[in-house]
């Protein structure tokens, strides 16, 4: 194991985010800062409790949930997608680095930088809502099943992405919606059918409802489901990952 | 340089070793057409070809940044798929493009290539390198500050910083200005002395002519000719001697018509043309005859045919 080449493209990743520390913290926090302010101070005033839970509590884990899907995405796929496109990965290809060192780096680095976003956004919710964590170690371990998942997912689209305007396409036109459909501001309950049914089709539905149960102990789904749901979808990328960088799919020429 | 490295002698043993290696892209197109080539230990070898001919993929191959169709590469004993590990540590690329983590300073980026081969951290052998290419007052400089000369210079520290003792460089010299361009044969030159074998490709022929031992000919995915250079330029070189007469001749008189003469500025200058591997030249013969048939001259000037127009030949040869 080139345990020496995980921690140069950890800390060289790490550092690059500290070097735009403003822009990487400051944008995450303004616009959940404005979703509490909306959702839950303006709206949330006039919304009844669900489940037993106040609006303004209810939502922060889908809010946590939307920054962290789309920070660990934008991160780990502009940490793969920067090198192809300026010409630097010729080092990491040529380096005795295996496809699983070469994920432990960089999704490693996506993912740490994820969790901190998380536990920041979790402090900024404090400021503008109460709430209590029932299940911390539980909320600790869907917070890293997810950022390290999204991250892998992230890295798949920085190698897939033969284009800037392809790497934007998949977080706006897929995981957002998906977000804001999977539950992030109500319960699935609330939903009428057949769009209650369609949902449990969203796999982000499952990360939310999983992330809800370890603060509040409510949940849509089964809190296994939302495990195996997020186990299998990390398998699934690491296999694709493994294979696009054995194969050299838009790596290599 | 380690120890290791500075005691490595020149030999015929090969230290890196191709063989049937081929790479056919997914369009059909076949970039090589199964090579075998052996990199003698400690030597500088030059690969020549026009563009197109495959220096690049051949390399990239080597270095693990493309995958072969079929046939093997072995780097110092070690299998570069197999043993990519170690395959790999022992290579150092330095690319034909300048690219470079344009935020990064030059001590870091250095850093981050020593780390990313493997090797522990080892401040004094960054230091060496960054000041044997006189880039110890840059280290803490953004390489976007720096000029392309420089960021030539950091890529080869790069390629450096972990010690390899096989070093690729593809067109090292592309792009840089007359002084630099020495001031990189000079590196290079140090870098060959220490024991690292060095493989370079290039278009310009005066750098394989000055720093060569060896030289290899590749056109359109084939190896055409692997030759030590100066048994090249005597095999395919071609000497010239030219004679200012002192009365022009309209035509090379019936008795010398057996040599190989031609008149050129109007009749003014005789050319004699001769092998430049040859024992014995004729020039001697050709005077004396010269003598008694009553041709005279006042100047003579003798020439050789570099390498450039050998490669152009063999080239023209093969098309």
């Amino acid at each position: 194991m080139n345990w020496l080449a995980v921690a140069a493209i950890y800390k060289f990743e790490m550092s690059r985010w500290f070097r735009t520390l403003g822009q990487s913290i400051a944008s995450p926090v303004i616009s959940t800062s404005l979703y509490f302010i909306v959702f839950g101070a303006a709206i949330g005033a006039r919304m009844g409790a669900i489940d037993g839970v106040t609006y303004g509590a209810f939502i922060i884990p889908g809010l946590m949930m939307l920054s962290i899907l789309n920070e660990s995405i934008g991160n780990a796929s502009f940490g793969i997608y920067f090198p192809k496109w300026s010409g630097t990965i010729f080092e990491i290809l040529s380096a005795p680095v295996s496809w699983g060192e070469m994920l432990l780096g960089y999704v490693g680095a996506a993912t740490t930088k994820s969790v901190l976003l998380g536990a920041l956004i979790l402090v900024t919710a404090r400021v503008f809502v109460p709430y209590e964590i029932a299940h911390p170690l539980w909320m600790l371990c869907f917070l890293l099943l997810t950022a390290a998942s999204f991250s892998l997912f992230g890295f798949l689209i920085g190698i897939w992405a033969d284009s800037w305007e392809k790497l934007q396409t998949v977080p706006l036109l897929v995981i957002t919606p998906l977000t804001f459909l999977g539950g992030a501001f109500y319960s699935i309950d609330m939903l009428p059918s057949p769009w209650r049914e369609l949902t449990f089709f969203n796999p982000v539905v499952y990360l939310i409802s999983g992330f809800r149960w370890s603060f509040y102990g409510v949940s849509d789904v089964p809190v296994g489901y939302s495990v195996a749901a997020i186990a299998g979808f990390l398998v699934t990328c690491v296999l694709i990952a493994r294979w696009m960088i054995l194969s050299g799919y838009r790596l290599k020429r | 340089m380690s120890a290791v490295l500075q005691t490595a002698p020149r030999t015929d043993e090969a230290i890196v070793s191709i063989r049937g290696l081929t790479k056919t892209y997914a369009n059909g197109f076949s970039a090589l057409k199964g090579i075998d080539l052996d990199i003698r230990r400690g030597e500088i070898f030059a690969l020549l070809g026009p563009n197109g001919a495959g220096k690049t993929t051949l390399i990239s191959i080597v270095c693990g940044i493309v995958n072969a169709s079929t046939g093997q590469v072995v780097a110092d004993g070690f299998d570069n798929v197999a043993d990519f590990r170690k395959a790999r540590a022992r290579i150092g690329l330095v690319p034909q493009e300048l690219h470079t983590d344009a935020f990064e300073t030059v001590w870091a980026t250095c850093s981050f290539s020593r780390g990313l081969f493997g090797f522990k951290p080892d401040p004094a052998h960054i230091e060496r390198v960054l000041r044997d290419l006189s880039l110890w007052d840059k280290r803490n400089d953004r390489i976007m500050t720096l000029s392309g000369g420089m960021k030539r210079r950091v890529l080869i520290a790069k390629a450096l910083a972990h010690e390899p003792s096989i070093l690729f460089l593809d067109e090292p010299t592309a792009g840089v200005d007359v002084e630099l361009r020495h001031d990189m044969w000079n590196v290079v030159r140090k870098l060959r002395e220490r024991g690292t074998t060095i493989i370079l490709t290039t278009h310009y022929i005066e750098e394989a002519e000055e720093m060569a031992d060896r030289v290899g000919v590749i056109l359109k995915g084939e190896i055409i000719l692997v030759e030590d250079k100066t048994t090249l330029m005597k095999k395919l070189g071609k000497r010239e001697l030219a004679l200012h007469l002192n009365e022009p001749l309209a035509a090379i008189p019936v008795a010398l018509a057996d040599l190989n003469l031609e008149l050129q500025d109007s009749g003014s200058v005789l050319v004699y043309r001769f092998d430049a591997g040859g024992e014995a030249t004729g020039i001697s013969r050709l005077l004396n005859r010269l003598g008694g048939e009553g041709i005279g001259f006042h100047d003579l000037k003798t020439s050789e045919t570099s390498l450039e127009e050998i490669f152009v030949s063999l080239v023209k040869e093969r098309a």
